[in-house]
């Protein structure tokens, strides 16, 4: 099976290279640290993952560049969850999700998650395995785009 | 120009070569699940992947991988294991109070032990001698359990973990009855403590930071002696008869002595006996003790009482405060 895989991985490698100059992903993390002022008022500020501790609120982001001169079809981005994050939400992102390492995907509230008695329960933002956003319009070359989630450090 | 994601993404538009790239991943990733949190020193790898066709066939590019390094969290809770004031009695040495040290950061860390004993709201401060650390049993013993010396055996914790400590006291003589004194455990980080958020650069394990966690990376907990004393109060009477119907105490005339013992306080008293030496000239009557108006034989045997050629003697065992026993016991003027 790994071995099945890695042969399909190397597959996969001479399209990236090739794409690498139409279309660019980034991904950058941010700490998400709330302060209060003087006036109670509460302030979001995004940080340098500087530090890093169990329980800080990670702010995912993905920003997405056709720098190719054809409009980008059928375009999908995955996040595979780390495992030591816990999903929090997507802002208004509306991703598909996977609660059962990528095999199955859906929005969040439609999926629901076996239990040991063998009964199902709706699945829970703390089940999902991986994101994905698949866009149903091609994107124009030259476009860019953002997308963005929260996770906690477990 | 930017654009918004999709409202209505459909399943059918996703790829099989994406969904396996997307399942490898998840096999390769290590696995984290600890209640205290990701392990200290350990990486948090985030990369996403793209996949579109422009024309050419379906084309599939990674992000960059973002690692965080996970910094160490210093928690440390410390809770009583003594759901209730624990007895002890005026002067006695080697009382135990018992708590548990529990690891509640992400990272293996040292703990310093100490004590507060004059807190204050309470009524004597027992005279702390000694901390030991469990060998696990949850029973303190001294000859197995390890003798605690700050600094040079401060206990190491996983995260999660928690030991118990047993803090070994002396209560002060001049404690009576009902007196309550507390002890506080103090557990203490060793990498250092704080305000939540103070970090300590470097010192986490795994390399990263040190963070002081909500704890303070200190944490403290009382527990409580009450001084359960009995105190013993004999009082002891006697009643003359003679033949003449008077109370004058002539040769013949029988003297009935009764012995009232009270104990009071909170306490009982342990291994109470009652013991009367027969007064010169007189003769004890035989069969003539009592306790509790029951009759007591003179032998040494199953009963309480027992009269050995000059004194008597009833054993009244533990006697609980704010109970009274009653012996009497009859002689004769010579």
């Amino acid at each position: 099976m790994r071995k099945a895989i890695l042969i399909l991985l190397a597959a996969l490698l001479p399209g990236q290279a090739m794409a690498a100059n139409h279309v660019a992903l980034a991904n950058d993390v941010f700490v998400e640290r709330i302060t209060t002022d003087a006036q109670g008022k509460q302030r979001i500020l995004l940080e340098e993952p500087r530090v890093v501790v169990p329980g800080d609120r990670l702010v995912f982001v993905l920003n997405y560049r056709n720098a190719g001169a054809q409009p980008a079809d059928k375009f999908v981005i995955t996040n595979p969850l780390p495992d030591a994050v816990r999903f929090a939400d997507a802002g208004d992102t509306r991703p598909l999700v996977s609660v059962d390492g990528g095999q199955g995907w859906g929005r969040l509230e439609e999926l629901t998650v076996a239990q040991p008695d063998g009964t199902r329960r709706a699945a829970q933002p703390a089940d999902v395995t991986h994101l994905r956003w698949a866009f149903q319009k091609p994107i124009p070359a030259g476009a860019t785009g953002k997308l963005m989630f929260r996770g906690v450090v477990k | 120009m930017m654009m918004k994601a999709p409202v209505g993404g459909a399943k059918h538009q996703l790829l099989p070569s994406c969904s396996l790239l997307a399942l490898f991943v998840a096999l390769a990733l290590p696995s984290h699940a600890e209640a205290a949190g990701t392990r200290a020193g350990s990486t948090i790898s985030n990369t996403a992947s793209a996949s579109f066709d422009t024309g050419g066939g379906t084309t599939t590019i990674d992000s960059n991988q973002v690692d965080l390094l996970v910094d160490e969290l210093l928690d440390v809770t410390v809770a009583s294991n003594n759901p209730a004031d624990v007895p002890t009695t005026p002067g006695a040495t080697g009382q135990v109070l018992s708590f548990s040290v529990t690891n509640n950061g992400n990272g293996v860390e040292n703990f310093a032990l100490s004590t507060v004993a004059n807190a204050g709201g309470d009524d004597y401060d027992p005279t702390v001698t000694q901390i030991y650390i469990d060998n696990g049993d949850g029973v303190f013993d001294p000859a197995t359990d390890t003798l605690y010396t700050p600094g040079a055996n401060d206990p190491e914790l996983d995260p999660d973990e928690s030991i118990t400590i047993f803090v070994v006291a002396t209560t002060p003589g001049g404690a009576v009855d009902g007196n309550r004194g507390i002890v506080s455990l103090v557990a203490e980080a060793v990498t250092g403590t704080g305000d939540p958020g103070d970090s300590f650069p470097g010192m986490g394990e795994g390399g990263g930071d040190a963070v002081v966690g909500s704890t303070g990376a200190d944490g403290t907990d009382a527990g409580a002696f009450i001084v359960s004393a009995a105190t013993v109060t004999l009082v002891k009477s006697a009643a003359v008869t003679n033949s003449l119907g008077t109370a004058d105490p002539v040769p013949g005339a029988t003297i009935t002595y009764t012995i009232v013992a009270t104990v009071a306080g909170s306490g009982s008293v342990n291994g109470l006996t009652i013991t009367d030496n027969i007064p010169a000239d007189t003769s004890y009557a035989s069969g003539s003790m009592t306790l509790g108006g029951a009759p007591l034989s003179d032998a040494v045997d199953a009963d309480a009482g027992d009269y050995n050629g000059t004194r008597i003697s009833v054993a009244l065992g533990t006697v609980a405060g704010g109970q009274t026993r009653t012996v009497t016991f009859r002689t004769t003027i010579d």
